[in-house]
């Protein structure tokens, strides 16, 4: 069948189905389990209202059990096993995960993303979100910075890789970096994703470019909510441009700020395309996801798979405990 | 707010400056690749796309015709003819040239060089040349002559033409200006509706046109001789748009009942499920690969285009959920309590009065969840692509592209373009949208 069409059915039985099991389940509770009528109609009304909210709730329910919960406990499990996950070998996997010197190298460069790409990300946002706040074309401005949000983390490494291209020496260099260095001086164009630890800062520059837009429209939101007494007082007060920025302003939207970084702290820590679009981790460029990508479809080791998944979910687990905690303090 | 106090126009001017020059380094690597696709390869490899606007001295490789057109004068075999003409290229005038590819632009034109075997070559500014030779000519091909011209700046749809097939996109644009106008002319006939279905009729009446106009007279008209298979977008790109419609309705429909419930109604476990789903939110989906890919194989659904839906449903359930809950919990609770005065069931509720008003909510995932997935090269590369590579999606094509034709520049710029296209439209045309999903998703 041709994949268009199989497209087309899917959508019809997908949606349709949705919504018939969502109007005859609420149909068949109404009137044949519970009818709103009879001799005990009072009773019969709670208990469909009792069960509604299930009906409602069981699909969502279901397909996040299944392919979100279950898979965590799953591959907590499965990093337990030997390479073809048919043998119990308890902490094998981890220890030898640990011994391996690839694995080291992604465990230091993702550490090296963390502390880099959402502190640069907030920072440039946060630049970009109070500069724009203040001219007239801001918003055109904000389109043009938010834009590379659109674009897709392998298209961003296309993007970059031709910026990042070098030229023997005495060709006309046809990446704008080698053309710039070169420019101002350098002796010979360079391989800048080649050059250990430096070509790392290259690759996050990619992630930095997308992430500064999401920062900016977030902190300008931001920035505009804080109250405009604040401000006046501090002018009144005598304070400079610098200091209404940090002491007044900076402070006031601290809550989101810390947002905005937990949030690119969660997209650094899951950053696959970039790395493997990229340098495919060569050149000690490797990451946890490409590492875990690499054991499970280049190696066939599905055992150290799941252990290097499991790692990087221990990594999230603070910021998930941190959102549940912020979050019912908040229903409260 | 700042101006209360009045600024001083030298801190209003370094505003403006430090915004242009954010800009412009934001914008300079998107540029670069836009118009290196625009490019002929020979262009892209001898200068930087930033002098595409201006003429460039090139390097051409050029060939006298074939022996079997000379002519006997006298003792002499000639061989005449026009360098640029016999090579059907745009440039018309050259400024030296040479035998040898060691020894570029060492004749002036109208000098002579004289080649190992004897023969003699003269070569004029405008690519007229004669060749002669005491010996005739042998062999199939003519002499190779190296030129160099100055080329205007040229501009061309061709590697469009090979990587999506002929004429595709002259004929997307065509169809598109043609819809533009349709759905301005609508706008005009149709400026009293204000609300209802009749406001969206320009945007309506301008996409039916525009397939209509592809169903009608087609997109291509074939393929380039001499285009590589692998190079063709044209297959993975109804690929991605496979894969990411449904991706994105389906989801939609499960989340927005659950989030009603788990905004509106009342049951014992409420706060607990709202926790569940908030930290979910954040379970990196790289957890989910293998359990999940060990099941759509134990249950027969393989790789493809169903297991790949399933996922993207699953991992873009959460937000969905969230998204939409905190919108409607935002919602007036007169509107439903009123409504249930008036005897209206939850089902009615939701249907009639909750889903319309959550429009808003609904457009900001859908925006989300097509970029993510249209972009997605992670989650199509483990449920999807399997080993005949016949469903490949435009991600991965151009991660294969890189490894295979890492230096064809005007290739892999073109093929990225065409991935980038779809989302940067719909980034431009529904900004608003995306920004306020972003600000209800994470501003508390």
């Amino acid at each position: 069948m041709h994949p268009a069409l199989l497209a087309v059915i899917t959508i019809a039985i997908g949606v349709g189905g949705c919504i018939g099991y969502f109007y005859l389940s609420n149909l068949f509770l109404d009137k044949v389990l519970f009818p709103a009528k009879g001799p005990n109609i009072g009773q019969n009304i709670n208990r469909a209202n009792a069960i509604r909210p299930w009906l409602f709730l069981f699909p969502a329910m279901f397909a996040l059990g299944l392919y979100l919960a279950y898979p965590v406990f799953e591959t907590l499990r499965l990093s337990f096993f030997n390479r073809s996950l048919g043998q119990y070998v308890g902490f094998d996997n981890y220890a030898r995960m640990f011994g391996e010197p690839k694995f080291l190298e992604a465990l230091r460069n993702n550490f090296l993303w963390l502390l880099i790409v959402p502190a640069a990300s907030t920072a440039f946002g946060l630049m970009a979100a109070q500069l724009t706040d203040r001219i007239k074309w801001g918003n055109l401005a904000k389109s043009l910075v938010f834009m590379p949000m659109a674009i897709s983390f392998v298209g961003a490494s296309v993007i970059w890789k031709l910026v990042y291209d070098a030229k023997p020496l005495g060709q006309e260099q046809i990446g704008i970096l080698n053309a710039i260095y070169l420019g101002l001086g350098g002796s010979e164009p360079q391989q800048w994703l080649t050059i250990p630890l430096w070509n790392n800062m290259f690759l996050m520059i990619v992630l930095i470019w997308i992430q500064t837009g999401f920062a900016m429209v977030i902190l300008s939101a931001a920035l505009r909510g804080i109250p405009e007494e604040t401000i006046e007082a501090a002018i009144i007060d005598g304070a400079n441009p610098f200091q209404i920025f940090f002491k007044i302003k900076v402070p006031q939207i601290a809550g989101t700020i810390v947002v905005v970084w937990t949030t690119i702290t969660l997209v650094v820590l899951k950053i696959f395309d970039i790395v493997f679009a990229m340098t495919n981790g060569q050149w000690n460029t490797q990451v946890l996801a490409n590492y875990m990508y690499d054991k499970l479809f280049r190696a066939g080791d599905w055992g150290v798979g799941s252990a290097s998944a499991i790692v990087i979910m221990v990594l999230v687990l603070p910021i998930l405990v941190w959102n549940v905690r912020s979050a019912r303090k908040e229903m409260r | 707010m700042d101006n209360i106090a009045g600024s001083k126009a030298g801190l209003t001017w370094a505003v403006h400056l430090s915004v242009a020059l954010l800009v412009f380094v934001w914008m300079v690597p998107t540029v670069g690749l836009f118009i290196s696709s625009f490019r002929t390869a020979d262009q892209i490899s001898s200068t930087g796309w930033w002098k595409a606007a201006f003429p460039i001295e090139q390097n051409l490789t050029l060939r006298t015709a074939a022996p079997d057109t000379q002519v006997q004068e006298g003792d002499q075999f000639v061989v005449t003819g026009n360098l640029f003409e016999e090579a059907e290229s745009t440039v018309s005038n050259l400024s030296a040239f040479a035998i040898s590819a060691r020894d570029i632009g060492a004749y002036q034109p109208g000098e002579t060089a004289e080649m190992r075997d004897g023969s003699r070559i003269t070569v004029e500014e405008n690519g007229d040349y004669r060749l002669e030779s005491a010996e005739a000519f042998e062999g199939s091909r003519g002499e190779r002559v190296f030129v160099t011209a100055t080329v205007p700046p040229e501009f061309t749809l061709a590697n469009y033409d090979q990587v999506l097939g002929k004429d595709v996109a002259r004929n997307i644009v065509i169809y598109a200006v043609a819809s533009l106008l349709f759905g301005f002319a609508l706008t005009l006939i149709f400026r009293s509706y204000e609300t209802g279905v009749m406001s969206f009729a320009h945007y309506i009446g301008g996409f039916l046109l525009f397939f209509a106009l592809i169903a009608i007279f087609g997109l291509s008209s074939g393929k380039v001789a001499g285009a590589q298979s692998t190079d063709d977008m044209s297959r993975a790109f109804m690929s991605t748009l496979t894969v990411t419609i449904p991706a994105t309705i389906i989801p939609i429909v499960i989340a927005a009942f659950a989030a009603y419930a788990l905004a509106w109604m009342d049951f014992p476990g409420r706060a607990l499920l709202i926790a569940f789903v908030v930290a979910l939110l954040v379970v990196p989906l790289q957890l989910a690969l293998i359990p999940l890919l060990k099941l759509h194989l134990a249950i027969g659904i393989g790789k493809g285009y169903l297991g790949v839906w399933l996922a993207h449903t699953g991992f873009g359930l959460p937000l969905a959920i969230y998204l939409l809950r905190n919108y409607m919990v935002g919602l007036p609770r007169d509107i439903i309590e009123n409504a249930k005065v008036d005897g209206a069931t939850d089902y009615q509720i939701f249907v009639r009065i909750i889903l319309p008003l959550s429009f808003p909510a609904l457009a900001s995932f859908a925006i989300f969840q097509f970029l993510w997935t249209w972009n997605d090269l992670l989650v199509a590369k483990v449920f999807l692509i399997d080993a005949t590579g016949d469903t490949t999606v435009m991600t991965n094509q151009i991660v294969e592209l890189l490894g295979t034709r890492g230096g064809n520049w005007e290739i892999l710029a073109t093929a990225a373009f065409v991935s980038i296209a779809v989302p940067l439209l719909v980034f431009f045309m529904m900004q608003k949208y995306l920004v306020r999903g972003l600000l209800a998703g994470s501003v508390k």
